[in-house]
């Protein structure tokens, strides 16, 4: 009864579309009429399917009216989606709890996690400290960010480079905080516990 | 014409009219009242007379003087402009579809008016202001699609329609006049609102009036508020309103900056505050709005998840990980709109659940021809498999299989409306790399309620075979980028006997498969063509065979000209009782 092609997620070597599972669904014969209109990639697509270095098709130029979305659709979404931005620096919000407004960093000037947390002290004027396990939390504030998958992370834990392209935003939370945060994801369902 | 304001007079002709108007009264669908008007003569007056609810299907059908002439007694009037594919930028802006003659035609007729529902027309300021000006009873305004007005417009329908039950602007563009248009309302009293929806309203809304008419408006069951209006502010609407049947929540992310009167905002930043918020409003069934949503804050709308209906999650950019701890809740839903940022994963969660869904629509969040496809045929296959009463369906996905569709066919025969749309122009069956013919084929040879169709993909004339030999309840079809030759537009025309609405775009359809059609065209509402292969000859031969067709011919550039043999950019035609309209711009020709 499962459903989900769990091998589409599946950690494997190899390159992509050259497993064997889709070609079940495959009817008998009937190549495709020769005598249509149709566009260079659709022939790549349809010549060869068992092909696995088949390479993407070519961007198309844009159409107008399509896809059938509407502007007041495509407008919205892509003004969220400018943040953040490729190639012209990483720019993510920082909030402070307690400070009334937000700030926003570019990650791509900054080389490590010192030289981030020295920036955010500077535009916070406040001591913001890395938590280790054994002394705990070196200042009342704690670094956390926000991933790719929407959880609340502490600051510190993976590759300096690993963190820069899966932070969304920065949120400085009191130490106390951290706990509540702990408790409060458990309760919701977030399946990332913080250390 | 007959008279139809006589006054009663017992005379044993106009004590059964009399019964008869009272009978009619309690007749509320148009069908059947077009049918009893058909009857004779004494039943077409009844009818008109008894006639409270107009539906106007296409504005240029007929002159708003024969609406009034005929029905006298109206209390609710819909009118539809524009065809749909305006929507995607396929008309030129000052096409038509003026709301202008129809309220001056109005004011006068019907002094008791007191809803007005209007979709895809051209609305001005100045006809806001005619409506509050010319309607002492006026209770209700509904605007889905419409373009052309401002908050100034809506500034004045607020402050003069003391009776205004209902303001809904569902998708309209508003410009922003700077007015204060929530200030608007009457000061002082209760207010007799019982829905007031602006999600679509692009600019700030002064809260404090907005809080104050809320607190004031006891009846209020509908709210659908804009982006500009925050998590924190949602949750104090809330807290005053907590008999809200239905909500449109916002931007559902806390401020950028803060208000001046948000005291404590940073405290009131966790879930468990807007959790209790919700918890407390008992009454909720339905859900939109997410504008900007801070996918954390979501889980507080679990307290209403068991008794949603409608969800819509359609501005959200989430993944099946933040959906999921929402929808395994939402057994009840009915109605349910997402990204596609969901995933195929994402669907499978609703599958699970979503026993009862009826209507699901999934929107592209990268609506480009080579986007990364987050939906696919998995998604599809599971809905089917899981939510088998399903009757409405609209699905944007970079790939697709015909084996998918034909076991969305054949798992929910119970589809009404099957709208699917495959990204990447002539895409094939992606893992045969067939046609999607047979994958169409089946959903309209199974699913025999089918009425509405939109198809995509790589389609040769077969599937339009399909489509005319088994679509006999089709009233839409919507077509792009598809077919071989006219013979698919011919097994089109020939074999949907129901069809109403029927709107191609860049496909090989020529002269001798419109011609096909000459016999239906006067039963349809209209006929769209855009970037086909028929020719200004052609379409001149249809306009002169059927004289009441309005038969417009225009490019999308507004440029004028062309030959008679050349292919014509858009054809628009549409049958009318009072002829061509007055109000065409200059690039369009009417043949």
């Amino acid at each position: 009864m499962e459903l989900i092609n769990f091998e589409a997620t599946e950690l494997r070597l190899g390159l992509p579309g050259s497993t064997e599972d889709h070609r079940d669904v495959k009817s008998t014969n009937s190549p495709v009429n020769s005598n249509k209109r149709s566009s260079p990639e659709m022939d790549s697509s349809v010549s060869d399917e068992n092909d696995p270095s088949r390479s993407p098709p070519p961007t198309k130029a844009q159409v107008v009216g399509w896809p059938p979305v509407r502007s007041y659709r495509k407008n919205i979404l892509q003004g969220k989606k400018s943040e953040p931005e490729r190639g012209s620096g990483i720019y993510v919000k920082v909030s402070m709890d307690g400070a009334p407004y937000l700030r926003k960093v570019d990650l791509k000037v900054y080389k490590s996690y010192g030289e981030l947390l020295k920036g955010l002290q500077a535009m916070f004027k406040c001591i913001i400290g890395l938590y280790s396990e054994r002394e705990g939390y070196k200042s009342e504030y704690a670094p956390t960010y926000e991933d790719k998958d929407g959880d609340w992370m502490l600051l510190g834990d993976v590759p300096w480079d690993m963190f820069l392209p899966s932070c969304k935003r920065l949120r400085i939370m009191k130490s106390s905080e951290v706990i509540e945060l702990t408790v409060s994801a458990f309760f919701f369902g977030r399946n990332k516990t913080t250390k | 014409m007959p008279e139809s304001n006589d006054h009663f007079t017992p005379y044993p002709d106009h004590v059964l009219e009399n019964v008869l108007e009272n009978v009619l009264a309690f007749l509320h669908s148009r069908r059947d009242r077009n049918a009893v008007s058909l009857v004779c003569r004494s039943w077409y007056r009844a009818e008109a007379y008894t006639r409270s609810d107009v539906f106007i299907g296409n504005c240029y059908a007929l002159s708003p003087r024969r609406v009034t002439d005929r029905f006298t007694r109206v209390r609710s009037v819909t009118i539809k402009g524009k065809p749909r594919f305006a929507d995607f930028s396929l008309l030129p802006v000052n096409w038509g579809a003026h709301f202008t003659p129809w309220v001056s035609g109005m004011a006068n007729a019907y002094r008791t008016l007191e809803k007005i529902h209007l979709k895809r027309m051209s609305v001005t300021d100045d006809d806001l202001a005619a409506v509050a000006n010319s309607f002492p009873r006026f209770k209700e305004l509904v605007l889905v699609c419409c373009d052309g007005f401002g908050t100034a417009g809506i500034a004045a329908v607020v402050s003069r329609c003391r009776g205004l039950r209902v303001l809904e602007l569902i998708e309209d563009e508003v410009s922003d006049d700077y007015v204060d248009w929530i200030s608007c309302f009457p000061a002082d009293g209760p207010t007799n609102l019982e829905s007031l929806m602006f999600d679509c309203v692009e600019s700030p809304i002064n809260f404090e009036s907005l809080e104050n008419l809320v607190a004031r408006s006891p009846l209020l069951k509908k709210l659908g508020l804009n982006r500009f209006v925050t998590i924190g502010q949602l949750h104090r609407l809330m807290t005053r309103a907590p008999q809200l049947t239905h909500l449109g929540t916002g931007s559902f992310s806390p401020p950028e900056q803060p208000e001046q009167h948000e005291h404590h905002e940073n405290d009131n930043n966790r879930v468990s505050d807007y959790v209790s918020a919700f918890a407390s409003c008992k009454s909720v069934v339905c859900l939109s709005g997410f504008r900007e949503i801070a996918p954390e804050y979501l889980p507080a709308i679990i307290p209403v998840c068991a008794n949603l209906s409608s969800l819509n999650l359609s501005f959200a950019n989430i993944n099946a990980e933040q959906l999921k701890p929402v929808i395994r809740h939402c057994h009840k839903l009915r109605v349910f709109w997402a990204l596609d940022s969901i995933g195929d994963e994402g669907l499978q969660a609703v599958a699970e659940t979503c026993k009862d869904l009826r209507e699901l629509r999934v929107f592209p969040i990268d609506a480009t021809e080579n986007g990364e496809g987050l939906v696919s045929e998995m998604g599809l296959l599971a809905i089917s498999i899981g939510c088998r009463k399903l009757q409405s369906i609209l699905y944007f996905c970079q790939q697709m299989t015909n084996a998918a569709v034909v076991a969305m066919s054949k798992n929910c025969p119970d589809l009404v409306v099957f709208r699917l749309c495959i990204i990447g122009r002539f895409s094939p069956d992606h893992v045969t790399g067939e046609p999607m013919d047979e994958g169409f084929g089946a959903i309209v040879k199974n699913c025999k309620k089918l009425t509405r169709l939109a198809v995509s993909g790589l389609l040769t004339d077969r599937a339009f075979s399909y489509i005319g030999q088994y679509g006999k309840l089709v009233r839409t079809l919507s077509v792009a980028f598809a077919g071989d030759s006219d013979i698919g537009l011919k097994y089109v025309l020939e074999g949907c006997t129901n069809l109403q609405k029927l709107e191609i775009r860049d496909s090989p359809f020529g002269d001798s498969g419109l011609w096909s059609g000459l016999p239906r065209f006067y039963n349809m509402r209209f006929v769209w063509m855009s970037s086909c292969r028929v020719t200004r000859e052609g379409c001149l031969d249809v306009a002169r065979q059927l004289p009441r067709l309005v038969v417009e011919v225009f490019r999308r550039d507004e440029e004028e000209g062309g030959e008679k043999s050349d292919f014509v950019n858009t054809l628009y035609m549409y049958r009318s009782l009072d002829g061509p309209r007055a109000d065409a711009p200059r690039f369009v020709n009417i043949l």
